[in-house]
Formats: structure tokens, sequence, C-alpha cells
């Protein structure tokens, strides 16, 4: 078993298309990590400068990871993450 | 082109006269590849901001998911610009995220006429389309 990642259609170019894969680790930034190694480029999209990219959303089954630990979040095999970018604008 | 209905039309306006001076915000949700809108959902505009909108993540998360478990996808995604233009601002391109969707921008900044226009925008190139309003 493995956790399970859903990825936004905008971020798809790096799966090969698909809307989900799956990857391992022990922790958010693990798994993200261990994602890297076959869908390349994906990592760069979801962290900068070691945290969490302000306008990405990543929910840990359905949980803001936010509101958790964010990329120190413990996962497990059986989790679904979601990346969700935000939705967000302004008049400037 | 955006294709609207007009009752949804009507909604979108009303909610953006609605939360004035504050930016409204929400979605158009539509079969998935129908290019079709026709289901209203006002979001929750997080900032509570006349100059900033964001979708409450929560709500973001729980409306995404019934989309999918629907066989819908955001259609259109729209938010008021309550003192400016309905033009996307350089925070709005740099922000959107969902190149399939039409991009709504509705202007409040005048009381009596409420301008309304849809856009494309994708890897940071805005391209204004007509929209025409259905019964």
């Amino acid at each position: 078993m493995a956790i399970e990642v859903r990825i936004p259609t905008i971020l798809r170019t790096y799966t090969d298309g698909a809307k989900q894969v799956e990857g391992t680790g022990s922790t958010l930034g693990d798994l993200f990590t261990d994602l890297e190694t076959r869908h390349g480029g994906l990592q760069d999209r979801l962290i900068e400068g070691g945290s969490l990219r302000r306008f990405v959303n990543v929910y840990l089954n359905d949980e803001d990871v936010r509101f958790l630990d964010g990329l120190d979040t413990p996962v497990k095999d059986g989790d679904t993450v979601t990346v969700l970018p935000a939705v967000a604008g302004g008049a400037r | 082109m955006l294709r609207i209905p007009r009752e949804l039309q009507a909604k979108i306006v009303a909610h953006a006269r609605q939360d004035h001076p504050d930016e409204a915000c929400g979605v158009l949700a539509g079969p998935a590849g129908s290019d079709r809108p026709e289901r209203f959902i006002a979001m929750t505009n997080a900032e509570r901001s006349p100059t900033f909108y964001r979708f409450d993540s929560a709500e973001q998360f729980r409306v995404w998911q019934d989309m999918d478990d629907q066989g819908e996808e955001p259609v259109v995604i729209y938010h008021s610009h309550t003192a400016t233009q309905a033009y996307p601002s350089r925070t709005d391109i740099s922000y959107a995220s969902e190149p399939e969707a039409h991009y709504v921008l509705v202007s409040t900044r005048d009381s009596e006429a409420t301008e309304f226009r849809s856009y494309r925008i994708v890897d940071g190139v805005v391209t204004e389309e007509p929209v025409t309003v259905v019964e």
C-alpha cells in the first residue's frame, strides 16, 4: 500500500497527465521528495524555500496541512493527499 | 466565448453587489468537458477585503470534492473588483491556476451599471472573450 496523491490539472504536465499518483514517506516533505524521483519538477511547484508555496493548498485526507504540521505532517499508507492551487487574486 | 444562462449571471452580479465594498468570489460548476456553466456556488472570501480575494481553503476542498464526485469542473471562476475596472490585475494573472476555466470579472465601482467581462488566463496571458447570455 502507498499514499495516494491527487494532482490538479495545472500540475499534470509533471505526471504525464495522471490525475492521481502514488508515493511513500513518513512525512509530507518525504512524500514530495519521493514523488520528485518519478515526477521531476513537481516538488518545485509545491515547495519554496523549505516550506509550502503560499498559493498551493495541500490537504491530508480532508485537512489543510497548514493547520497540521505543514511539510512535517506525518503521513502513512492509506492516506490521501490532495493538492489544489489556491484560487486568489485582487484588484492590484 | 462564454455562454452563460441569464439566471446565473444575475446571481453573480447579486453576490458582487451584496458583498460590496469587499470582493466577492465563487464558481459556476458544469459537467466536465461540456464548457456549460450550470451550478452557482458562492464562495467565502477568506480575506474579506476590498482589494484581495482568496477562497477559504477548507470550503474549496469540499466544493472541489463535490464537483469531482458529480463529474463536474469549475467552468467559471468569478470575482469582483469594487473600485477598479473588470479587468484581471497583475495578482489575478499570477495566481490564475485553472487554464480551462473562464475567469469572470465583475466591477461594482458604479452603483448603477455593473461591468461583466470574461477572460481566459493561460500561462500569464490574458485573452478577453465575448459573453453571450442565454435564456
